[in-house]
């Protein structure tokens, strides 16, 4: 039995990080939204690493960010310990990272949802989705039924989530949770296809069950960087984590048993993530490595638990207990949570556009988990494009893509989408061309614009991100103006930077521009430095510094962005294409690609085959330049253009 | 800091090729169409009375001549300026119509493609020419499996060429180019693993190395094509020293004779022989002397210029002689050019200076081209001056322009990692540069670099949680 419930614009089932991003964009943008989650105590959980940020994960924060996401504020807010990972890398590669009390995280992005005007937080298990003329119809389990113009589908690890450890198996959500157990099935009469991913997390573990005496303390960092440009002071450090290592016994134990795996006894047929092994898998690929090693960190202020980052496993329990009290710390550790892996169910997101809205269902959306990518940072990124593009859609608004050259958020998704994934998709640096364009240090420039365009920057951030801008423009003309005399003093300072001395006057900006000398160096003879944010000078610099590479990696940007105006439609019939060699046939029909760009990055489709469908495309002339209309693509409204990002 | 130097690759970026058969004699036409194809053409084309290309309108031609970077003339040279969309392909175009030989237009080709163009791809002119709407509708579907059947002919070229051979030679070099990346890239997006530190003595090594891989394929470029495709080869000398007679005896040898026809001038007499490994074509000239008949002082004067514009020389000196005037004049004009020195009637008394001609050519060969004697010989000396000596076809080579243009840039990139390297940039810099010499390299065997590094990384390196 069912009764009709209520109207909602967006209907987002699940309240992970993809969940509230897409909640929260959705109803900011004036659209009424719910959200649906199995547990109202599970809202924003962090079932794995209590941490936010990491390499390329720290950009991807900084982004959610600098459009008007809820993740960068919300770990500045609670966060236990900040470092910079990568300095000394060079700043393509500068990652923020931050411990998190993460009972604290969920606390506040709950109380978040539920503040939120337009917003309805429910707690609700969907379990049925069809299909209600232009509409789409949830039901829950309670039997209540809601009609929402779009849904998005960010069901994380709880569609069909099975948990293994060793040879127990059962039907499970993270952390102990209701499983989404009758959602899957709704989803495939749909006409969805669903496939099994697998992912794990390592033991909690009693602090006071530890032995720290020699164990390598990791420090945070002095001063602390936030993640949100929002975050003018951010609080200091209030916690550390340690370092130890796996040894010859902690093999000798794995190793011994693992046919008790169920991954290795071929119970998981889930595939589960290449960066992100379990032990087991580690020991087992890396059989010459003699020892791994592992972090443990503290999961928050008013809890005990301690979470062992590098041991995620599915062995059975006594052997986890074995192999931990074989490592140098945890000889005598109790373990409160054990470790387990969790198979569930998702989609292959090359059936969706770059709004994350499927090809073929109109007003059906996946962010997270459920569109194949690991990580809560990637999981928030997909929510929020996800939540932005259903709004702007019901609104009659055109769509906002975020291309690869813009951000790393727009990179994570055209890979989803145009390569598919074969196993859990994970933002690392090294997969954006584009990566001394796409900084840390400069995603509210890049970014920030079309936050403010499309509704979800504030007029007060806005005002402080002008002022930036503004700041940063005078001091690289400041730099380029000034000349410094041949001093003593400067060729002091640049010798002892192992750098050559100078014979006439030297600019400012050209002093910069050397590889050994930044602002700190030149301190003490530049006396006339402006009283900016530490912000300002670093992004100087490094503009200076980089000129070179950001100027090509600019004219790669414009070439590429040129061949994604040309627009493919979504009707194109690729078999009755003359021309294509049939694998590239293949994989056109399976991706249908939105644009030329696209198409070209698609694997299995050559150099020829974009040539012959640039002449297809001219001839059929039904998708030629600019009939698409997607927002900003004039470049200037785009906010991601290379033009005002560096 | 040096950069690579930037080319664009868009779709209306200027591109370039020969546009006629590529078979020896007649005029050639070089193609530079385009964005900027006016300039570029500017670039290696001046005219005599300083006439300039960017200021002629669309349907007029410019004499002049074809020069090199340095200011080294080539070849004359009309040049024909169409302007946008009034052309074959309906973008800004210059056609180049040299006179000079298959070389020279080669040759010419190089200076255009390194003032900026890029070597133009399978059915290109004739895609952009369908673009632009120069073509009728009706010859769409022609085009296309025209470029596609171009485009599976390059591909086989590219890595079926010797049983796959420069495929193999090319992926040695990527893969350790790709291991260097993955290296760097698990050490900064795993900086928490116990990735081992990157010795950027290591990576210096394995990109000079790379590029050393790179320099042999591009150096060994002109000797395979000299195998391949021949050499233009002049027989030059005083008269009677002997040159009809090497000549008659080159082309003589039953098995060498591939064609023979007569030369375009009377004064030029042409043959394509196989001497060892290396196809040459074959020109004898006029004697080279001064003459104060007209008539025979062109022949000399289009000698002269074959001299100038040859692939290979031999400059042949009568034995029972000493050297004159002449032959000095004429060693004089050999200096940077490729020649063997032919010392011809060894069967009579020596009079000439050996030891002069030693310190002037890099081979000086005795024969008796009436005796028939020293032909092993001048094989041998041709083969070590074309460098075919040291080849080996199957070991993969490069066989197009547009592959050696790949080639050219990704050893730019890898310049460019080498000099970041070497300035001390931080490594996020280097590896920029290094991974564009990896997609460069994979243009050629159509894998993606991004995917290629990142499963290196998963392979490689036992990174995560």
């Amino acid at each position: 039995m069912s009764y009709f419930a209520g109207n909602c614009d967006v209907a987002v089932i699940g309240a992970g990080h993809a969940g509230i991003e897409a909640g929260l964009a959705a109803a900011r943008l004036g659209c009424s939204a719910m959200v649906f989650t199995i547990n109202l105590d599970a809202v924003g959980n962090c079932p794995c690493n209590p941490s936010i940020g990491g390499t390329a994960k720290g950009h991807l924060v900084r982004e959610i960010d600098a459009l008007g996401g809820e993740m960068g504020r919300t770990a500045d807010a609670c966060f236990l310990q900040s470092r910079m990972l990568n300095r000394g890398k060079g700043p393509a590669v500068h990652s923020l990272r931050a411990q998190i009390d993460r009972r604290e995280y969920s606390k506040i992005m709950k109380h978040k949802l539920e503040l939120q005007e337009n917003l309805q937080l429910k707690q609700a298990e969907v379990v049925d989705l069809t299909r209600e003329g232009e509409a789409w119809k949830l039901t829950t389990r309670m039997g209540a039924a809601y009609i929402a113009k779009a849904v998005i589908l960010a069901t994380g690890t709880y569609l069909g989530g099975r948990i293994f450890v060793g040879d127990v198996s059962y039907e499970s959500g993270p952390d102990g949770m209701f499983p989404a157990a009758f959602l899957g099935k709704s989803l495939k009469e749909l006409g969805l296809s669903l496939r099994r991913f697998k992912t794990g997390t390592p033991a909690r573990v009693l602090r006071s069950s530890i032995d720290f005496t020699d164990l390598e303390v990791q420090q945070g960092d002095d001063p602390v960087i936030p993640f949100s440009y929002d975050t003018e002071t951010p609080g200091p450090n209030r916690a550390v984590c340690y370092v130890s290592w796996t040894n010859d016994e902690t093999k000798r134990i794995i190793l011994e048993n693992i046919d008790r795996s169920p991954l290795y006894g071929g119970k998981i047929e889930g595939v589960g993530p290449r960066y992100c092994p379990s032990i087991e898998d580690k020991i087992v690929r890396f059989s010459d490595k003699p020892r791994h090693q592992l972090f443990i960190e503290p999961c928050g202020l008013d809890t005990e638990e301690m979470y062992l980052q590098g041991l995620s496993s599915s062995l059975p329990e006594d052997v986890q207990v074995a192999f931990y009290h074989s490592i140098k710390g945890l000889e005598h550790v109790q373990i409160m949570r054990c470790a387990y892996a969790i198979e569930y169910d998702c989609v292959d997101p090359i059936q969706m556009e770059a709004t994350l809205e499927f090809t073929d269902f109109p007003g059906l959306y996946g962010a997270g988990q459920f569109n194949g990518s690991s990580g809560y940072e990637e999981a928030a990124a997909q929510g929020l494009v996800a939540g932005i593009n259903a709004a702007r859609k019901i609104q009659g608004k055109p769509p906002v893509i975020l291309d690869r050259a813009g951000s790393y958020i727009g990179t994570l998704v055209d890979d989803l989408i145009t390569k598919g994934v074969s196993d859990p998709y994970r933002m690392m640096t090294s997969r954006s061309e584009y990566r001394l364009v796409l900084r840390q240090d400069n995603a509210d420039e890049r970014l920030t614009p079309l936050g403010h365009e499309i509704g979800l920057i504030g007029e007060g951030r806005w005002k402080r991100f002008c002022e930036k801008q503004a700041q940063k423009t005078a001091e690289l003309q400041r730099a380029c103006q000034t000349v410094f005399s041949p001093t003593e003093e400067l060729n002091e300072i640049l010798v002892s930077r192992g750098t050559s001395p100078v014979t006439s006057g030297a600019r400012l900006s050209d002093l910069l521009r050397r590889p050994e000398i930044d602002y700190k160096a030149l301190t003490p003879i530049d006396t006339a430095r402006p009283d900016y944010p530490d912000s300002v000078f670093e992004n100087v610099e490094i503009e200076l510094k980089y000129e070179g590479y950001i100027k090509r990696q600019k004219a790669d940007i414009a070439e590429m962005r040129r061949l994604e105006q040309k627009l493919l439609s979504k009707g194109i019939d690729y078999s009755q294409i003359g021309g294509l060699r049939l694998e590239a046939q293949e994989k056109l029909q399976k991706v249908r690609p939105a644009n030329i760009g696209q198409a070209g990055r698609i694997s299995g489709v050559s150099p020829a085959d974009v040539s012959v469908l640039l002449i297809w495309l001219a001839k059929n002339g039904d998708g030629s330049d600019g009939s698409g209309e997607w927002f900003g693509k004039d470049g200037e409204k785009h906010g991601a253009n290379p033009e005002n990002a560096s | 800091m040096i950069f690579a130097k930037e080319k664009k690759t868009g779709e209306s970026a200027a591109i370039a090729a020969i546009s006629t058969a590529q078979a020896p004699g007649g005029i050639g036409i070089i193609r530079i169409s385009g964005d900027g194809a006016i300039e570029i053409a500017e670039k290696v084309f001046r005219s005599p009375w300083g006439k300039k290309l960017s200021q002629t309108p669309g349907y007029h031609a410019l004499y002049g001549g074809v020069y090199t970077q340095d200011g080294e003339k080539i070849d004359e040279a009309v040049a024909l300026v169409f302007r946008a969309p009034a052309s074959f392909t309906g973008e800004d175009v210059v056609e180049l119509s040299c006179h000079g030989g298959l070389y020279l237009l080669r040759r010419t080709l190089d200076c255009v493609l390194a003032a900026g163009a890029r070597a133009a791809g399978p059915g290109e002119f004739t895609r952009r020419a369908f673009l632009n709407g120069k073509i009728g509708l009706t010859e769409a579907e022609s085009v296309m499996d025209l470029i596609c059947a171009q485009g599976k002919q390059a591909a086989r070229a590219a890595l079926a060429g010797h049983d796959g051979a420069l495929e193999r030679r090319i992926a040695r070099i990527r893969d350790s180019l790709v291991a260097q990346a993955a290296h760097l890239s698990a050490w900064a997006d795993y900086p928490e693993e116990e990735i081992p530190e990157v010795d950027t003595a290591d990576l210096r090594k394995a990109l000079v190395n790379a590029r050393s891989e790179i320099g042999t394929l591009l150096s060994q470029f002109e000797a395979g094509r000299a195998i391949r495709e021949g050499v233009d080869t002049v027989i030059a000398g005083r008269p009677n020293v002997g040159k009809s007679t090497l000549m008659n005896l080159l082309a003589g040898c039953e098995r060498s004779i591939v064609t023979q026809y007569a030369g375009t001038t009377r004064d030029i007499v042409e043959d394509t022989v196989i001497l060892g490994d290396v196809l040459l074509r074959l020109a004898d000239t006029a004697g080279i002397h001064s003459t104060q008949d007209p008539v025979e002082s062109i022949g000399v004067d289009r000698a002269k210029e074959r001299v100038r514009a040859a692939q290979l020389v031999l400059a042949v000196f009568d034995s029972s002689q000493e050297l004159n005037e002449e032959d000095l004049d004429l060693i004089k004009s050999l200096k940077e050019i490729p020649s063997v020195a032919v010392v011809n009637k060894s069967d009579l008394e020596t009079k000439i200076d050996f030891a002069f001609l030693e310190s002037h050519f890099p081979k000086v060969v005795s024969i008796s081209a009436i005796k028939g004697d020293g032909l092993e010989l001048l094989e041998k000396a041709v083969a070590q001056t074309l460098q075919t000596s040291a080849l080996d076809p199957a070991a993969g080579m490069l066989f197009t322009e547009r592959q050696r243009d790949t080639a050219r840039r990704a050893d730019g990139c890898l310049e460019e990692a080498l000099s970041a390297l070497d300035a001390g940039f931080t490594l996020d810099a280097v590896t920029v540069s290094l991974e564009g010499a990896v997609s460069t390299l994979l243009e050629l065997t159509g894998e993606r670099a991004g995917t290629a590094i990142v499963d290196a990384v998963f392979s490689h390196f036992c990174v995560g949680k």
